[in-house]
């Protein structure tokens, strides 16, 4: 039954749309969505505070539950009406089932759970979500802002284990992976570096062309140095035979890199300016432009003393001269 | 052999044309996101060189006109709270239209009595007062600031350093520090960055090599995160890093940049979008089996763009995949408008005086200090 045809509603003048004389973009609204909004609007108008504008503004949700300005003015209510917060929750947990993938319903709860300063049922509520859609990005940031706000470290790693055994391609946990232990124990420790690149070499011959395993690899020792953790070059050199990736090409390049910048040396750059060929002639050729654009990168970095002896030319002044000095 | 792929101008025009004016009652979910609907309609068709005839341009301006806050800011429609995405879709349509009518319906006062509003003692913003904090807002206020000539130094400090902390182990942004890499978010905290001067601030290098790597080798789209699915909207959320890169990477001396190519499969970009990524019947879509929209319109058209487009203003190169006729216009990749449309609203905005504001940066200095 329409908004205006309810006695209960007779007090007050709906508000229509302020669209102007010529308008453009024009929803063509259903009836019901008119008639809805233009009450929501009135209200507003109103800043009325009563117990049906709080109705009203689930039946505006419902219509279309990005409207943020709603959203806002239920918040409103919710406080002025000093309304049960946990029927709150019941209400979002059942809005957000439905409709997992917009902004202000995560919003919202997340402002429910602030003012009742309860977090106990979140981790079990996004695991339910996740169990949907196990990369809802809006789920995921959730978890992390209750996790880092109620300090709820202490299951997650197992959390993002499980999750892994499901898929191990699922880049979103991979990312939690990272996020737990560098805001827990951190990645300093040797004993805790060598577990993660062990567990990362094992996801990498049950899947070998998984991304994500590498990007974590990589990840977790670019700013400790590629080359410093002992014998992975060796291990990677040995799944190249049977395991064989662009990834893993990739990461041996970046292997190269790190271990010209500690010490560069000419058989170092020639092979990464082999495997950047290589990568950007047949095995990765959609980023062949980048890989020739690093390529030519390295060999202009680290193009080697001694040629540049042989040429009789001092380094420094190389640099000089190629730069139009 | 593949028939040369040809761009459906004349239905996406026809689509776009009809759009700007009505919309069916499955509009009624972005009913809180009308001037985004103004700027996908517009800058799609600007990008196919259609001109927008004058009265339905000053009939857009007097909507967003409808759409402005008292308080500054636009909203999602008439009658609504103020939001930065909207905020952002109405200035850059008004920049698209680009008449004197357009620029003056922008309250230049108000807009930065808003930017104060929304800004955060950290350095980020929330999308709307009693909103979310993401790095959606930093770009949006950074590309309306800079655009209507309102930006100051205290605006945006320490704004920076926050979007600097939401780059990952993967080398993209996330929508907030400790989140996944993602191609919108990365592509908002980029271009935030670059317009704030400090791009250089980023781990370059990691960056580039984690957008290419969004590049799929058999689709030739781009994914919005690793190892999920292609969609042409990602053609210019993903793609469109690369000119920004480029140009970063120049500004700090990189001396083996191409002079030709951006660094992604241009082609192979192009071939998806016209390919998998056109309706018949007129507008373009994720991928084939999905439904046309006018937000896939705007980024596969914008992203299209990007990959025929290579250089700047003294250097052009292009390549067009198919017939000529498939050439748009280009696109600058920082606000997503035509470059000429750039310069002509910073040209008509910067002839005017920044706004001093007191109340608010007074009060939100004070605020800082008490906290």
């Amino acid at each position: 039954m329409f908004y205006r045809d309810r006695k209960e509603w007779a007090d007050l003048e709906p508000v229509p749309q302020d669209d102007g004389p010529n308008p453009v973009v024009k929803i063509a609204y259903s009836e019901k969505f008119s008639d809805v909004y233009d009450y929501f609007r009135a209200l507003l108008k109103k800043d009325e505070r009563s117990d049906r504008a709080f109705a009203l503004t689930a039946e505006a949700i419902e219509l279309n539950a990005a409207n943020y300005t709603v959203w806002h003015y239920r918040r409103v209510l919710l406080q002025a009406l000093q309304k049960d917060l946990r029927e709150e929750m019941r209400y979002i947990t059942d809005i957000i089932e439905e409709q997992p993938k917009n902004y202000q319903v995560w919003h919202h709860r997340r402002m429910v759970v602030e003012w009742l300063n309860d977090p106990s049922e979140e981790l079990e509520f996004i695991a339910d979500i996740l169990s949907q859609d196990a990369k809802n990005y809006h789920a995921w940031q959730h978890r992390q802002w209750v996790i880092q706000e109620y300090k709820l470290w202490d299951n997650e790693l197992e959390f993002v284990e499980k999750l892994l055994e499901e898929d191990v391609r699922n880049n979103s946990v991979w990312n939690q992976r990272h996020f737990v232990i560098s805001h827990t124990t951190g990645y300093s420790s040797p004993a805790i570096l060598d577990r993660e690149v062990q567990y990362c070499l094992n996801q990498i011959r049950k899947a070998p062309h998984n991304e994500s395993a590498w990007n974590y690899l990589k990840g977790i020792l670019q700013d400790r140095g590629m080359s410093s953790h002992p014998g992975l070059l060796e291990q990677v050199l040995e799944l190249k035979e049977t395991h064989c990736s662009p990834y893993l090409l990739a990461f041996l390049v970046d292997c190269y890199e790190d271990a010209l910048e500690n010490n560069n040396q000419k058989e170092t750059l020639n092979r990464a300016l082999e495997v950047c060929e290589y990568l950007a002639q047949e095995k990765d050729t959609i980023r062949k432009e980048y890989w020739l654009f690093l390529q030519r990168s390295l060999e202009s970095r680290f193009e080697c003393i001694d040629v540049l002896l042989c040429q009789g030319i001092s380094p420094l002044l190389k640099s000089d001269i190629k730069n139009g000095v | 052999c593949l028939p040369r792929p040809t761009l459906l101008r004349e239905q996406h025009y026809q689509y776009l044309k009809k759009g700007l004016r009505h919309l069916s009652d499955s509009y009624e979910c972005l009913d809180a996101s009308r001037p985004w609907l103004c700027y996908w309609i517009l800058h799609s068709l600007e990008l196919l060189e259609e001109p927008i005839p004058a009265a339905v341009a000053s009939d857009v301006c007097q909507f967003l006109a409808r759409c402005q806050s008292p308080t500054g800011g636009f909203a999602g429609g008439p009658g609504q709270h103020a939001h930065l995405a909207p905020t952002y879709a109405a200035v850059n349509a008004l920049c698209i239209i680009g008449t004197e009518e357009a620029y003056n319906v922008i309250d230049r006062e108000k807009l930065l009595d808003f930017l104060w509003s929304v800004k955060q003692p950290d350095g980020s913003f929330v999308m709307h007062v009693g909103g979310e904090v993401d790095v959606r807002s930093a770009y949006c206020a950074a590309s309306v600031a800079s655009l209507t000539n309102i930006l100051t130094p205290k605006l945006f400090e320490d704004t920076p350093s926050w979007i600097l902390r939401c780059q990952n182990w993967e080398g993209g942004l996330g929508g907030v520090p400790g989140l996944e890499a993602h191609g919108g978010y990365t592509f908002c905290g980029t271009a935030a960055l670059v317009i704030l001067g400090k791009e250089h601030m980023l781990d370059l290098k990691a960056l580039l090599r984690w957008v290419v790597s969004r590049q799929m080798r058999f689709e030739g789209g781009f994914q919005g995160r690793c190892n999920k699915l292609v969609d042409g909207c990602y053609s210019f959320w993903q793609a469109g890093l690369l000119p920004l890169l480029h140009r970063a990477f120049f500004k700090e001396g990189e001396s083996q940049l191409s002079r030709q190519r951006w660094m992604f499969e241009q082609q192979a970009l192009q071939e998806y979008i016209l390919l998998c990524c056109q309706n018949p019947a007129g507008g373009l879509l994720d991928k084939p089996g999905k439904s046309r929209d006018f937000y896939h319109t705007c980024y596969c058209l914008s992203g299209l763009s990007i990959a025929q487009h290579f250089g700047n203003v003294d250097l052009h190169h292009e390549l067009i995949l198919g017939k000529e006729e498939n050439r748009l216009a280009p696109t600058h990749p920082v606000y997503n408008i035509c470059p000429e449309k750039v310069a002509q609203a910073l040209q008509h905005f910067h002839q005017l005086p920044v706004p001093e504001n007191f109340f608010f940066s007074f009060l939100f200095v004070s605020l800082r200090l008490l906290h």
